[in-house]
Parts: C-alpha cells; sequence; structure tokens
C-alpha cells in the first residue's frame, strides 16, 4: 500500500512535471506559426523587407521549438501506458478517437511546417506564404483534439455503463462535452497570449540594451498588439469558465476558492491561507464570491463540506494562490494593453519609455506562469478524480515499480533540454546580430544562398 | 473480416509505415554515429543531415499513429503491453527524447564540441530506440504480456534470448534499409563516391539482417511455438517474398543496377511485418488476448476507420506532397554535400 501511495505520487509529479513542460513548447507551437505568417504577409503586401526578415527569423525558432515539442509530446503519449494503464486501459476507447482526430493535425502541421520553414530558397512567396496557412489552422485543431479529451476528464460523458468496462461510446457526446466551449477557446487564446508576450518581451529586451532599429521595433509591435487584443477576451472566456465550473464541478470551485460550508452571501478571498476554518489572511470581499457565481450576493456556493474528506481536492491553499494568480495575472496584462492603446492613440506609436518596456519585457514571463496556475487549477482542483466523479487517480496508476527512477531520470534530461533550446536560441539571436543582415538572411532574394546544384 | 479486423489492419499499416520510415530514419543515426568524427566522418553525415532533415519529423509522426490507434481500438492490449515493458517502453521513450533533441540542436550547437556531443546524443538513440522496440515485440510475440495492470515480469518478459535477437534485427534492419536510400539520395546529391560508401555499407547490413533473421526463426522455434507455426504455415508465402526481395537486393546493389533496389528493400521489410501480422492472427497478444476480445465498443471502432480514411484522403497527398518537394530539391535544409571526387574525403577504399 505504501509503495503503491508513492508510486502515485510519482506518476502524479511526473505527469505533471511533463505536462508542464510540453505545454510552453505547444503554446509556442499553436501561435508562433500566426506571428511569423502576419509578419510574411506585410513584407509581401507592403514589400517591407524587415518584416520578411523577422518572419524569417521566426521560422527559425519555430523550427527548433516544433521538434522539442514533438518529443515531448511523444513522451506524453508514452505515459498514458507508462503511468496510467488504468486509466487508458479502461477510457482509451472512449477518449482515443481525439487524439486519432489530433494525429492528422500533427501530420499535416509537420509536414507544412517542413515545407514553410525548408521552403524560403526555392518556392514563390506567395506559394511559400500559403504553405504556412495550414500550419496555423492544424495547430488549432490540434490544440483542440487535445484540450477536449481535458475537457473530457473535466466532463466526462457518452460512454456507459459508467461503473465497470465500457460497453458503448457515443464519439460525438465525447468530443463535444460541455466542458469544451470554455476550455479549448481559453487554451487557445492562452497559447496566444504566451507567445506573444514572450516574444515581445525579446524585443523590448533588446530595445532595453539600446537595439532600438526598425527590425526591433516591429518585432516588439506586431506579437504584442495580437496579445493584447487576446488578453481582454481571454478574461471574459475565463470568467465564463469559472462560473460554470461553480455550476459542473462545485467541488473543485470550493477548493480554489476555499469555501468550507455550502452557503449563501460567501466572501470572496484574495490571496490568504486556506484552513478548516475557512481563509486567514487575504484581502476579504463580503458576498463578492457568490456574486460572481451568480450576479447576486444571495446565490448559494457549494463547499467543500458536501462531500466526504475523500472526495475534496488536496492542497487548497496552493490551488487557492494558483487561481488569484492567474486572475491576477491577466488584469495586469489587460493594463499593459491599455497603456499601448492609450500610446498608439495619442502619438500612432507605442509608448518609449523605458518603464513601458521593462513591463513588456517580464509580460511573456508573467503570462507562462499564469498558464502553468491554469493547469494547476484545472487538474489538481479535479482531484482525487483522474476522470470526474468515474474514475479515481489511485485507481489509474501503474502497478509497476521505479517511477522516481524514470521521474529523476527526466527532470534531468529535461533540464538539460530546456537549457539547450534557450542557449540556442539566444545563440541564434547573437548571430543576426553579429552578422547583421548578410545575404542569405533576406528571403526571396535572387542571390538568397547558393544557386541549386553549384558545389559550395 | 469483422471491423475489429479491419482496425488491426490500420494498426499494421501504422506499424509498418514506421518501421520503414522511422526503420531507415534510427537506421541513417546509425551510420551517423558510426561514419566516426574528424573529416572522414563530415561528408557521409552530411548527406544523411541533408537527406532526412526535411523528412524526420513526419517520420515519427507514424508512432504517435500507432500509439493512438493501439490505445483506442485495443485499450487492454495498450494498456497490458505498456505496463508490464514499463522497463524498455521507458528506455525508449528516453531515446526518442535524446534522439530528437540531439537532432535538433546538432545544427544550432555553434561550437564543434557541442555540435559533436549532439552528433553522439543522436546516434547512440538511434540505436537504443529501435532495439528496446524489438525487444518489446519479442515480449509480444513470446507470449510474455499477461492482460492486466503490470502482470508479467518486469524484467525477463523482454531480457530473454527472442527480445534480445529481434532488438538486434531491428537495428539492423533499419540499418540496411537506410543504406538502400542514402545509395539513392547520394545519386540525387551526385556524389558516387558517397554512393559506393553506402552501397558497401547496405551489402554489409543485409548480410548482418540475414543472419539475425535466421537466428530469430531459431529462437521463435524455440521459444514462440504458435508464431513460428503459423510463419511455417498461413504466413510462408509473405516470408518467400521477403527472402527473395532480400536476396533481390542485394544482387542488385552488387551488379551496380541501382533502380528498383529501394522498392525491393523496403518490399522485403514490409513482407515480414505482414508476416508476422498474418501469424499472429486473430491473437492481438499470441496465445493471450484475441482481436475480437481486445476491442472497442463499436462506435469507436468505425470511428477510427473513419479518422483513418480521412487521414488517407488528407494526409498522404500532403506527405506525396512533401517527399515530392524533397526529391525535387525544393525544400532543403542543410546545404547538399558536394562531391569531392577522389582526392578527398572518403575513397572507394575509405571509411
Ligand atoms: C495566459 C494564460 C492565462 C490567463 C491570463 C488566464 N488563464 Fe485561466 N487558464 C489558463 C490560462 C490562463 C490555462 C492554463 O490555459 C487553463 C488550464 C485549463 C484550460 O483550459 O486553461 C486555465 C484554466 C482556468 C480555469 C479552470 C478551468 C477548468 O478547470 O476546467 C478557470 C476557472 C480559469 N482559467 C479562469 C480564468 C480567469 C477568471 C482569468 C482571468 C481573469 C484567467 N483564467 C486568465
Ligand atoms: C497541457 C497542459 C497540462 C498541464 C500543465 C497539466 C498539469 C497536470 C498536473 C499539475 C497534474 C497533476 C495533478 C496532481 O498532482 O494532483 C496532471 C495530471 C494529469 N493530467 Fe494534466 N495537465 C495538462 C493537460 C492535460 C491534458 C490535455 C490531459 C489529457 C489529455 C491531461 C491528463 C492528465 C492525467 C492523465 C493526469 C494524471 C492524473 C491526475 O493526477 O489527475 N492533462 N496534469
Ligand atoms: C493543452 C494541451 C496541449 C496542447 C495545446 C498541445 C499542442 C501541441 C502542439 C501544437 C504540438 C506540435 C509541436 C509543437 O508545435 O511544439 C504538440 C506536439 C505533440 N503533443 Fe501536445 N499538446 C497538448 C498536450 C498534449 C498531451 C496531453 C499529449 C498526450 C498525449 C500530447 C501529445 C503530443 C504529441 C504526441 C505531439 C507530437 C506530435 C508530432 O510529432 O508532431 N500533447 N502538442
Amino acid at each position: 500500500m505504501l509503495t503503491l501511495a508513492s508510486n502515485l505520487g510519482a506518476a502524479r509529479s511526473q505527469m505533471a512535471f511533463t505536462l508542464g513542460f510540453h505545454i510552453i513548447l505547444a503554446s509556442l507551437g499553436v501561435a508562433l506559426p500566426a506571428m511569423m505568417l502576419i509578419a510574411n504577409y506585410r513584407g509581401l503586401r507592403r514589400d517591407d523587407p524587415d518584416a520578411l526578415l523577422l518572419a524569417r527569423r521566426w521560422s527559425k525558432a519555430v523550427a527548433v521549438t516544433f521538434a522539442v515539442g514533438a518529443v515531448t509530446g511523444t513522451v506524453l503519449s508514452f505515459e498514458f501506458g507508462l503511468l496510467w494503464p488504468g486509466f487508458t486501459g479502461r477510457f482509451g476507447s472512449v477518449f482515443g478517437v481525439l487524439f486519432a482526430i489530433e494525429g492528422i493535425f500533427f501530420f499535416l502541421e509537420a509536414i507544412f511546417i517542413t515545407v514553410y520553414i525548408f521552403g524560403w530558397k526555392y518556392l514563390s512567396p506567395w506559394a511559400h506564404f500559403w504553405a504556412g496557412v495550414p500550419v496555423v489552422i492544424t495547430g488549432l485543431g490540434g490544440a483542440f483534439s487535445v484540450v477536449a479529451v481535458n475537457s473530457w476528464m473535466n466532463q466526462p460523458q457518452g460512454f456507459s455503463p459508467t461503473s465497470g468496462a465500457v460497453a458503448s461510446v457515443d464519439p460525438w457526446k465525447v468530443i463535444f462535452n460541455p466542458a469544451v466551449p470554455y476550455e479549448v477557446p481559453h487554451m487557445i487564446l492562452a497559447a496566444y497570449l504566451v507567445t506573444g508576450f514572450l516574444l515581445a518581451g525579446i524585443y523590448a529586451t533588446g530595445m532595453l540594451r539600446g537595439r532600438r532599429d526598425r527590425v526591433h521595433r516591429l518585432g516588439l509591435l506586431i506579437p504584442l498588439t495580437v496579445a493584447c487584443i487576446a488578453t481582454p477576451i481571454q478574461f471574459a472566456v475565463g470568467d465564463t469558465a469559472a462560473r460554470a465550473i461553480a455550476h459542473d464541478q462545485p467541488i473543485k470551485f470550493a477548493g480554489m476558492e476555499c469555501v468550507q460550508q455550502t452557503s449563501t452571501h460567501v466572501t470572496e478571498y484574495i490571496f490568504g491561507r486556506c484552513t478548516s476554518n475557512g481563509v486567514e489572511g487575504g484581502i476579504g470581499i463580503p458576498g463578492f464570491d457568490s456574486f460572481l457565481v451568480g450576479w447576486s450576493t444571495s446565490t448559494q456556493v457549494t463547499g467543500l463540506d458536501s462531500v466526504p474528506p475523500d472526495d475534496r481536492p488536496p492542497a487548497n491553499t496552493m490551488l487557492h494562490w494558483a487561481f488569484d494568480a492567474m486572475v491576477g495575472i491577466c488584469s495586469v496584462l489587460i493594463l499593459l494593453g491599455l497603456w499601448l492603446g492609450i500610446g498608439w492613440w495619442r502619438k500612432r506609436d507605442f509608448p518609449q519609455s523605458r518603464w513601458f518596456l521593462r513591463a513588456v519585457a517580464v509580460s511573456g514571463v508573467a503570462a507562462v506562469i499564469a498558464l502553468e496556475c491554469g493547469w494547476i487549477v484545472t487538474e489538481v482542483g479535479r482531484q482525487p478524480w483522474i476522470v470526474y466523479n468515474v474514475m479515481r487517480t489511485s485507481d489509474a496508476v501503474t502497478q509497476a515499480n521505479g517511477i522516481w527512477i524514470t521521474f529523476g531520470l527526466i527532470v534531468g534530461l529535461y533540464a538539460a533540454l530546456g537549457a539547450t533550446l534557450i542557449i540556442s536560441l539566444r545563440a541564434m539571436s547573437r548571430r543576426w546580430r553579429q552578422d547583421g543582415r548578410e545575404p542569405d538572411d533576406v528571403p526571396y532574394g535572387p542571390e538568397s544562398g547558393p544557386i541549386p546544384g553549384t558545389p559550395t | 473480416m469483422s471491423e475489429a479486423d479491419a482496425v488491426a489492419g490500420v494498426l499494421l499499416v501504422g506499424a509498418t509505415m514506421y518501421a520503414v520510415f522511422g526503420g531507415a530514419d534510427f537506421g541513417a543515426g546509425l551510420w551517423s554515429l558510426l561514419a566516426g568524427g574528424g573529416d572522414s566522418g563530415r561528408r557521409p553525415r552530411a548527406l544523411i543531415d541533408w537527406a532526412i532533415g526535411p523528412v524526420w519529423e513526419a517520420n515519427h509522426v507514424w508512432l504517435i499513429f500507432t500509439l493512438v490507434v493501439l490505445w483506442t481500438g485495443f485499450s487492454t492490449a495498450f494498456a497490458s503491453i505498456f505496463s508490464t515493458l514499463f522497463i524498455p517502453l521507458s528506455l525508449a521513450a528516453l531515446g526518442i527524447v535524446l534522439r530528437g533533441s540531439g537532432f535538433a540542436f546538432q545544427h544550432t550547437a555553434r561550437r564543434a564540441r557541442g555540435r559533436a556531443l549532439a552528433v553522439r546524443f543522436f546516434g547512440l538513440a538511434s540505436v537504443l530506440t529501435p532495439f528496446f522496440m524489438g525487444t518489446v515485440v519479442g515480449a509480444i510475440a513470446g507470449e510474455r504480456v499477461p492482460v492486466g495492470n503490470e502482470t508479467g515480469d518486469l524484467v525477463t518478459s523482454w531480457l530473454n534470448p527472442l527480445s534480445l535477437v529481434l532488438g538486434a534485427l531491428f537495428v539492423v534492419t533499419g540499418a540496411y534499409l537506410s543504406a538502400v536510400f542514402l545509395v539513392s539520395e547520394a545519386r540525387r546529391a551526385g556524389t558516387p563516391d558517397l554512393e559506393r560508401y553506402f552501397v558497401k555499407r547496405a551489402l554489409g547490413a543485409a548480410l548482418a539482417a540475414g543472419t539475425l533473421a535466421v537466428a530469430g526463426l531459431i529462437v521463435l522455434h524455440r521459444d514462440a511455438r504458435f508464431v513460428f507455426d503459423s510463419l511455417e504455415g498461413d504466413a510462408l508465402p509473405l516470408v518467400i517474398v521477403s527472402f527473395a526481395s532480400g536476396l533481390a537486393v542485394l544482387f542488385l546493389l552488387h551488379r551496380g543496377i541501382r533502380r528498383g533496389a529501394r522498392v525491393l528493400a523496403v518490399v522485403a521489410v514490409v513482407a515480414v511485418i505482414w508476416a508476422w501480422g498474418v501469424a499472429q492472427h486473430p491473437y492481438l497478444l499470441p496465445q493471450v488476448l484475441t482481436i475480437d476480445a481486445a476491442a472497442a465498443p463499436g462506435n469507436t471502432l468505425t470511428a477510427v476507420l473513419i479518422v483513418f480514411g480521412i487521414a488517407l484522403v488528407v494526409v498522404v497527398p500532403a506527405l506525396a506532397l512533401l517527399f515530392t518537394l524533397v526529391q525535387r530539391n525544393f525544400v532543403e535544409e542543410t546545404e547538399r554535400p558536394a562531391y569531392e571526387g577522389r582526392t578527398a574525403g572518403i575513397g572507394p577504399s575509405g571509411g
């Protein structure tokens, strides 16, 4: 029993770690091609060599992050069997169809990304641009398929019976489960937010170091604009998600808001420590939690006391902080967008102050933190269930021993991988800076690169 | 044929594609490792990079595809295999991480030492991953995977003669396929010296694969009677096709005829995989779990077949487009290796 308990702990830690790593690369994989195409389009339409240069550079970054994303994604597929044979063995036939659909999207994505990235030299400019468009679409499709599986874990339906071996499946009900309408858009927006702010942050850092050329300005402006448009939408979608959860997964909501007893006029706490007597510390707003759930302070909110202790999520303080951090970061990012909007409205340009650049420089990291916090809310908040109210995580885990060993290996390997990724992306950008704009960097030019067939 | 059989067929198609494309990819990694450091290894490696750079990503999606069809269509089999064979599959996954990152970073690494390290990782993982996959197939064929959550032996299930021979066979088969492909690639690049270099290696790998295949049959006879007997029965024609095509490739390469060698090499490998599939029928795990018993509910099977149909319609043309662009040199990642004649690099006697 003891080894099993620690096996469960190890398996959850490994799953959380590998997913938390993959999701950053996956976000880049979803949204970076879009940024690249926007720059490409601008470059072609307005005959803007700086924009083309950016598109070309970003496509090189996509090549590296996509490869690492594919590798970490493959590990996740293995983990469905290595860590959770009970889950996949029982429900693989239910949620698997979504992954099969995802397979098509990934295939097309991998193919067209290759054509785009390696086709700069020899494809005609517009044919090359159009080769990139499927990448953006398949990125969205892939995100839909995977996140829909997670939504299904939160709101399982479309199979019967609900205990024992699954005998019949309704794929439509599985695919379009009730959590899809908010989880999928929320994740896709998160991907655009993370990518946009990270990319803009890199150019803001460059400008803070004195590199204020046009390439840097454009490299900041394109992704920042996209991200700032997405942020308020994300706020609205997240708010919808929270209200839906209060209704559909009330115990998760109680865990993240630390509501102990089912009651009305529930106080909303910002941060604070979660105890069995309610929140200690933190800033309390009386009645506001009830108001957020049902637009009225007399709305009843389900508390943790409505289920036995065994059915409550662990680590409520962490859940609560993760949720508050996500909301807080989103709000601050909205303010950043307002700052940009006002600057643009007054001067037709982004604010030139160092404080603005500093804020943009850290916004990417903030968005990544919000992303990870969101997943902690979703996944830890669902515990002890792997499939909400249907299957416990402890019944899903493998009986094979030795997960602490694989977990240790993976942490070591991923640490090296992450470090190498960052180092090589930085080396790439340093190389671009030093080389200036050598012929090879200007796409579509007749002089770009060696002529086919000539030995170099 | 039942719907479950059809999905098992889809599974076999995925496994076949992975064995051919992924296998050749792994083989290229092995050659890259064996090419050695320094100047003599530079040109064959440049050819390998140039040849697989644009396609390696697509080659590996076949693995994901196979895994997903297995867990969707036959969840019980998936769970049983992955829990009992936890060790070799974990090692294969680690190999995939090392390999992918090695490949991704060998071009971005600036310093020679970092690049050499990435190349080394790429090469080593290219050997380890197919080896462990082979041991998994050996465990399944040898009836060492019972149904359930880790009900088989964690160690002896895959650490046994049959698994080890199959592991080695997987590595060598990949090397063989890849050498045959690289002969054609060397022609496309216009480098006759590299063409000769890989002809030699293709012949060597073919002989090794033949030897291991015979060894495999002997162990199979002792260890996995069910599969062996059907290989001698229903699957015999496929086994014969495989041997015949393998011999024909040897003949063609030896005679310096390049036409058709690539196709026949693929036929040899495909035939052996389908022979295995036929030999296992009607079992997914021989004598343990039948295809029908493991199959998902009907709606799921239908959905998998529909998705597969859509995949055929959209993915195959896209793949064809990719390979055509690559073959016509519209899409390339690294520089094509130049022909340096007999004066430098690897001469006919070098390597
Ligand atoms: C850049 C990232 C980001 C930002 C700024 C926000 N979120 Fe979020 N949130 C995510 C990134 C994210 C996520 C990581 O993408 C999650 C995890 C699961 C999901 O679908 O999205 C998530 C999940 C998630 C959940 C749990 C969904 C579930 O369990 O099914 C709720 C209730 C919210 N969010 C609410 C909000 C609110 C009210 C926000 C703003 C005011 C907000 N999020 C901003
Ligand atoms: C991509 C971003 C995701 C992140 C960062 C993430 C994070 C996590 C975390 C933190 C846990 C551990 C829960 C705990 O410790 O209590 C976990 C568990 C798990 N997640 Fe997710 N998750 C993500 C998406 C998904 C998706 C899309 C799926 C399914 C398709 C999924 C399936 C699982 C499974 C099977 C477990 C193990 C069981 C459990 O502890 O709940 N996750 N994940
Ligand atoms: C919210 C969660 C997720 C999103 C949005 C997402 C998205 C992506 C994207 C865009 C890629 C392409 C590679 C890249 O661009 O970096 C990718 C790769 C991959 N992901 Fe994830 N992913 C998520 C979670 C998962 C989970 C839970 C699995 C587990 C099965 C998974 C399996 C894979 C696989 C197998 C690949 C490699 C496909 C290939 O070779 O092209 N992903 N993912």
